[in-house]
């Protein structure tokens, strides 16, 4: 932006000394666009890398794609042995287990946006918005030993069986509970969730003008009826933001892996084990003997990563359009 | 009166979990935990000294390869990149830190520990790395955003050229809220063991060597939470307590200088 103001003219002052000659001018320009060559560079190499991920597993996904083409997304076998592999039951797996973990922590979230936005006295927002950060900070691993140990006995012994009790009749809570399973693994990423779709929605709803709230009140609307007026303006952040937690759940990978169970067959009930992309990849990846197993697992490995850049992608169009850019997104 | 439910409900479970950490990491927390290898399940005194210096070797890594890439790439976002070719960078950059760490570590183990024939520290460390640029550039990038346009004015009318600017003056001026960035970002890759699955693997001796296995703490909890055995689960807790108290640490720390400077 900066580049223009160098290029001073001859001036009154030039036999002062100090004063950069024609040469040192000519010098410094040329070290200047090589300073910003460089750091282009730099910037090439972190924004390249997603091409670079992208055509390095696309390489060494070769095998199976050959073997099962796009079918490989809907076939729901995975037998290693017999070399038959299919994506249907990660893919089933990922979906469920982020619905649910949105289920429930979108309406947490936005709750606490609210509260953050609009209701928290002015001395209390940034220390609770601060702790539902570190929220974020707890590393995913950490997150699956509490889940085994503490959440997975508590849901199998207390909340299943009242669950089922009350809510048998339906499908998704019918079979055996073992308390590793697709809705414990729900329940984690929904805790793990929250932080980010919390800290987006909390941007956009600031984001939206006072002008809005004001006119709102102006008008008689109660103060409920004027945050709902800020929800309306703030909605296609908040769609953004949803996303982007959706992002989240779906690339989540130990916490996963540590509680869903770890069986690749699709199942009505909740209560079954079952298996994500991620957490697929995570316990099978250094198992894979042979070579085409190996490709079926970076295959799975590409399908995430374009499901997830697809999902970031939609979500950070739709933040940037109510934030312009200036949101917190980038540490979310 | 809801909305202050959804809020307390989110801190109820931060305590919980922390509280849970605290409670049964401290029971096995001894000063022989840390500075000793793991030893056979029923052995006394075992450790996991070799998982905390794996894992600040793989920071190190991590960092020496992440930091000045990230840095650099920030600073080209701040002072160059106002076009749409900026917004088209900058973009790919937002969605490179939505990439699955789990995906990282097959693209690290794919052109690392492939092409090498063995697992490393430096395969780890490098996917982790991987993990680091896109927060360190967009932190970088807002924190330069916000010197003063007149310091660089400043610069300018002295004769200073724009490398000498941009690195002397604006970077220097900034480079409180960057390091905040580079801890951040330090912290956030601490607690990774997705990407270290197939990449760093785990070493059961202290081993110092960045082209061979290395242990680190998540994977050592990862680990040991799956194991049967009872003294496992009790090492997994306390190295737990190390892991987050390192990680919380790092994030409060962060927090109360960044309130004391903008004071």
């Amino acid at each position: 932006m900066s580049t223009a103001t160098t290029e001073r003219g001859p001036s009154p002052q030039k036999a002062l000394a100090h004063q950069p000659t024609k040469s040192a001018l000519g010098s410094s320009r040329w070290a200047d666009s090589l300073f910003k060559l460089t750091t282009l560079a730099f910037a090439l190499i972190v924004a390249g890398l997603v091409v670079i991920i992208i055509i390095e597993m696309a390489m060494n996904s070769t095998l199976s794609f050959s073997k099962f083409g796009f079918g490989f997304i809907t076939r729901s076998i995975w037998d290693p042995v017999h070399e038959e592999f299919g994506a249907l039951p990660f893919i089933y797996g990922t979906a469920v287990s982020s619905l649910i973990a949105l289920f429930i922590s979108v309406p947490v979230s936005i709750g606490i946006a609210i509260y953050l936005s609009e209701h928290a006295p002015r001395g209390l927002a940034t220390p609770i918005a601060f702790l539902v950060q570190l929220l974020a900070a707890i590393p995913s691993v950490v997150y699956g030993l509490w889940g085994i140990f503490v959440l997975a006995p508590l849901l199998r012994n207390q909340i299943y069986p009242a669950l089922q009790k009350s809510l048998g009749f339906l499908p998704i809570f019918k079979g055996n509970i073992n308390g590793l399973g697709l809705l414990t693994a729900g329940i984690i990423l929904s805790i793990m969730v929250v932080p980010i779709v919390t800290a987006v929605t909390t941007d956009v709803m600031r984001a939206v003008p006072a002008s809005q709230r004001e006119a709102a009140l102006a008008l008689g609307a109660t103060k409920w009826e004027a945050t709902l007026i800020i929800l309306q303006n703030a909605r296609s952040g908040i769609t953004g933001a949803i996303i982007l937690g959706l992002g989240r759940a779906v690339g989540e990978t130990m916490a996963v892996t540590m509680v869903i169970g770890n069986r690749p067959e699709i199942s009505a009930s909740l209560f079954d084990p079952s298996f994500t992309i991620a957490s697929a990849i995570a316990n099978e990846f250094t198992e894979a003997t042979t070579e085409i197993y190996r490709h079926a697992l970076v295959e799975l490995g590409l399908i995430l990563f374009v499901i997830t850049f697809i999902i970031n992608a939609s979500a950070r169009l739709l933040v940037y359009a109510v934030t312009r850019g200036q949101g917190k997104v980038a540490h979310a | 009166m809801l909305t202050t439910t959804a809020a307390v409900l989110a801190i109820v479970a931060l305590i919980l979990i922390l509280g849970y950490i605290a409670v049964t990491g401290v029971q096995q927390l001894t000063f022989s935990f840390l500075i000793n290898d793991p030893k056979p399940v029923g052995e006394a005194d075992s450790g996991i000294a070799n998982a905390i210096v794996g894992t600040l070797i793989l920071i190190g890594i991590a960092s020496v390869i992440g930091l000045p890439i990230g840095i650099l790439a920030g600073l080209y976002l701040a002072e160059f990149s106002t076009n749409r070719f900026g917004m088209v960078l900058r973009f790919l950059i937002d969605t490179l830190t939505g990439v699955p760490s789990i995906v990282v570590g097959v693209f690290a183990w794919t052109v690392l520990v492939k092409p090498m024939g063995h697992f490393s520290a430096l395969a780890g460390g490098a996917s982790l790395a991987i993990l680091m640029m896109p927060i360190v550039a967009r932190t970088t990038e807002e924190m330069i955003r916000l010197v003063p346009h007149s310091m660089r004015e400043a610069a300018l009318a002295l004769g200073a050229p724009v490398w000498r600017m941009s690195l002397g003056v604006v970077l220097r001026a900034a480079m409180g809220g960057v390091a905040t960035g580079a801890m951040l970002a330090i912290a956030r890759i601490a607690g990774e063991t997705a990407p270290l699955l197939f990449t760093a693997l785990s070493y059961n001796y202290m081993s110092t060597d960045v082209m061979s296995p290395v242990a680190s703490l998540t994977y050592q909890i990862y680990y040991y939470a799956g194991s049967p055995y009872e003294q496992w689960h009790s090492m997994a807790w306390a190295a737990t307590l190390v892991l987050v108290g390192m990680i919380l640490s790092i994030n409060i720390a962060v927090k109360v200088l960044a309130r004391n400077r903008y004071q």
